[in-house]
């Protein structure tokens, strides 16, 4: 018997609301199955279960608010009976005793081991935060109005976030009619939050990472070129875009490059084992999400592209799974072809980095003593320096450089 | 007083908390023949702080007694005269000295009725004077009445109002339990009008003296006068504060100053006692138990400094609560928003 609890789907998500149950008691579920539907604030998620076995019960109920690691439901191995219902039985196990590990088989009531296997996270916390000081009262109201305190600048004593500051925040929202129930948050609630959620990771990356900044230049002719030559052979439907070519690009080199792949936690370097990009998705209404871009060091330029379509259309509709939030490694904007001519981001904590892509554009390009007109992408670094200097971030620009020079490899 | 009574208008009449406090015994002395009043000097001299003078040749030495200089002695046969069905007023003279009658007072009178399984009520009423402010000095100015409000088995009251002072006697006389009375050593002398008429108030209950929304002042006895001032300085920068008089210490009305604190999300209590183990303290630890979530700023007080209370009167002045330092603590509550 274990339970299956409300994952964190971000390292500034607390709580989560049960939009919709997937699954009832008595169904099987395999690893990977989507169980629910969560709305963290930001965006209404499909929840995978990452174990296999039977729906015992359910916990909680459609609607309601829970905190992030609250049992949602029970689960059974297969051939397990039921569990009685009350806990309080017969002697807790003896320490000597303990709970087998491995085999999920017949479990008695009275053997039952003490803790369910936990059950694994998708998303490491983040690093430690001030803890805000808003008043009792300015919290109720703020749960009830569905403000992020975290991101209201407070006026009370001592700079405490006060009754007035939430409803000063809450204003806008309240105006437009927006219900003051729990209940799944209407879209431009759902939007404010966001926006005040984003704010808060935002101002926190400034407060506490020290970025640096580096640019460069790509030329971006072979490329291209190599991209226009595959597309022909290709039918409409498989065509690549220039920026799964960056992504690649990027995943390669941040698999050599620790300091700019991984995570910034209590006080100290932990580069990451892999390499989930998380890809910035602006969405139509306005705002910004990045899901991710599951271990795309390992994939081909194909598999990038298709998730990449994939991830952008369901961000669009506001329909992501668990696995492709929060647990980004890296992350990478890119403006496309309306875009700016480059980008200086903000880092998301507690990650490390962010690689930035303006608009790819002709630009004059000397080469070889020659000026010619070649398409040219400004390629940036926001880097933390903690983590790392400019010398390997320097390093790890030049190596996306050298790898978009060989896209036959990518 | 009642020839004089006219149907209309109501007449009022001015009248120090002092005249209020003899009127108020006189009117038990008459209503009730069980009723007598003892203490240090209450007869001849007329009271240390002249509150029975004149009824000693008004009611006879039988019912205005003077007794010896032992707290211990007189409290005790106070308490034997309730058990014996009469219903004795006993004053001690401060706070300070009622020490002296402390085993009398939790060990007897607050106990008997417990000990004798319900068979031996003690009617009996003490009152005494409490606080500083008059340049008395460390064995004469304490407000002890805190550690009173901690004892089951008695009532502790705290009149601030000409009314109370006036009113709360009779009441008290007529609770079948012991009842102390606290009458703040600053307020004697204090005049105001009164109605004519003014009878008997409940003893079981909080008074909002002051409407407001923003903060909520808890205050009690000598501390009331210094909270109202507060407020009317708050009002002059548009700061609404709601002034609470807590009347009764023990039963505290944590009805009223919970729904206070739900109207103006803010509490500052206000007390003479010392801070630590006040019973500011136990204002608090309700608030925060019973309205945690109506907060919108941590709850706060204005007590007395912790030393004995000086003699000079300016270390005293700046020793106790005083309007000034309640308006600086409202302010703080409220933030940038003040």
């Amino acid at each position: 018997m274990s339970e299956f609890r409300m994952p964190s789907l971000g390292a500034d998500m607390e709580a989560g609301t049960l939009v919709e149950g997937r699954v009832r008691p008595g169904d099987a579920v395999r690893r990977g199955d989507i169980v629910a539907l969560v709305d963290t604030d930001k965006a209404v998620i499909e929840v995978e279960i990452w174990e296999d076995g039977v729906v015992d019960e359910l916990l909680v109920s459609a609607g309601q608010k829970v905190p992030v690691g609250t049992p949602l439901a029970r689960l059974r191995a297969a051939g397990e009976t039921t569990t009685p219902p009350a806990p309080a039985s017969v002697a807790a196990p003896r320490p000597t005793e303990r709970p087998a590990a491995a085999p999920r088989a017949v479990e008695t009531a009275a053997a039952a081991p003490a803790r369910p296997a936990p059950t694994p996270l998708p998303v490491a916390t983040g690093a430690p935060t001030r803890r805000v000081h808003a008043t009792p009262l300015a919290r109720r109201i703020a749960q009830t109005l569905g403000v992020d305190v975290a991101a209201v600048e407070g006026t009370g004593p001592d700079g405490a976030v006060t009754r007035a500051d939430i409803e000063r925040v809450a204003a806008p929202s309240r105006a437009a009619g927006a219900p003051a129930a729990a209940a799944p948050p209407a879209a431009e609630l759902r939007a404010a939050r966001a926006r005040q959620a984003m704010a808060a990771a935002m101002a926190r990356s400034k407060r506490e990472i020290p970025h640096y900044y580096l640019t460069t230049r790509i030329d971006l002719s072979r490329a291209l070129a190599w991209l226009a030559a595959e597309n022909a052979r290709r039918t409409v439907a498989d065509r690549l875009l220039p920026a799964a070519l960056l992504l690649r690009a990027v995943a390669l080199a941040a698999r050599e490059a620790p300091e700019m792949n991984g995570f910034f936690v209590d006080g100290a370097l932990r580069p990451a084992a892999c390499v989930h990009l998380g890809v910035g998705v602006s969405l139509r209404q306005g705002g910004l999400v990045a899901p991710t871009l599951r271990d795309a060091d390992t994939k081909d330029v194909s598999a990038v592209m298709r998730e990449l379509a994939d991830l952008v259309a369901r961000t669009r509709a506001g329909v992501l799974r668990s696995s492709e939030l929060g647990d980004a490694t890296l992350t990478v904007t890119n403006l496309g072809d309306q875009g700016a001519e480059s980008v200086h981001g903000v880092i998301y904590p507690p990650q490390i980095a962010l690689v930035g892509f303006g608009r790819i554009a002709e630009q004059p390009w000397a080469q070889d003593g020659f000026l010619g007109a070649r398409p040219v992408v400004v390629a940036t670094l926001a880097a933390d320096h903690r983590a790392s200097d400019g010398h390997r971030g320097s390093r790890f620009l030049a190596a996306v450089d050298r790898l978009l020079q060989a896209p036959e490899k990518l | 007083m009642s020839e004089t009574q006219r149907s209309d208008p109501p007449a009022r009449i001015r009248q120090s908390y002092r005249d209020a406090l003899r009127e108020a015994h006189r009117d038990a002395l008459r209503r009730d023949e069980r009723v007598f009043l003892m203490g240090e000097d209450v007869g001849r001299y007329g009271g240390c702080f002249a509150v029975s003078r004149g009824l000693l040749d008004e009611f006879g030495p039988e019912r205005i007694r003077d007794t010896p200089l032992s707290e211990s002695a007189f409290v005790g046969a106070g308490i034997g005269a309730a058990l014996g069905g009469m219903r004795p007023i006993v004053e001690i003279m401060t706070v300070n000295f009622s020490l002296l009658a402390l085993d009398q007072i939790v060990n007897n009178a607050a106990s008997l009725l417990h000990m004798s399984g319900g068979q031996l009520a003690v009617p009996l009423v003490i009152r005494m004077t409490t606080g500083a402010g008059r340049q008395l000095a460390a064995q004469h100015s304490h407000s002890l009445e805190g550690w009173y409000a901690h004892i089951p088995g008695i009532k502790v009251l705290a009149p601030a109002t000409l009314e109370d002072a006036r009113g709360m006697l009779w009441t008290a006389l007529e609770d079948p339990d012991p009842v102390l009375i606290f009458e703040h050593g600053a307020l004697y002398g204090v005049e105001g009008e009164i109605a004519a008429d003014a009878g008997p108030v409940p003893i079981d209950r909080a008074a909002l003296r002051r409407p407001g929304r923003d903060v909520s002042l808890f205050a009690y006895g000598g501390t009331l006068g210094k909270a109202l001032a507060a407020a009317d300085a708050l009002a002059a920068e548009g700061v609404e504060a709601e002034v609470i008089d807590l009347r009764t210490l023990r039963p505290l009305d944590t009805a009223t100053i919970l729904e206070s604190v739900a109207r103006t999300h803010r509490a500052l209590v206000v007390d003479e006692g010392w801070r630590s183990g006040s019973l500011a303290a136990e204002v608090i630890a309700r608030i925060v138990e019973g309205a945690f979530y109506e907060l919108d700023a941590p709850p706060a007080r204005v007590c007395s400094a912790e030393v004995p209370m000086p003699y000079a009167k300016h270390l005293e002045d700046a020793a106790l609560p005083q309007a000034p330092r309640i308006v600086d603590a409202a302010r703080r509550l409220l933030g940038d928003a003040a």
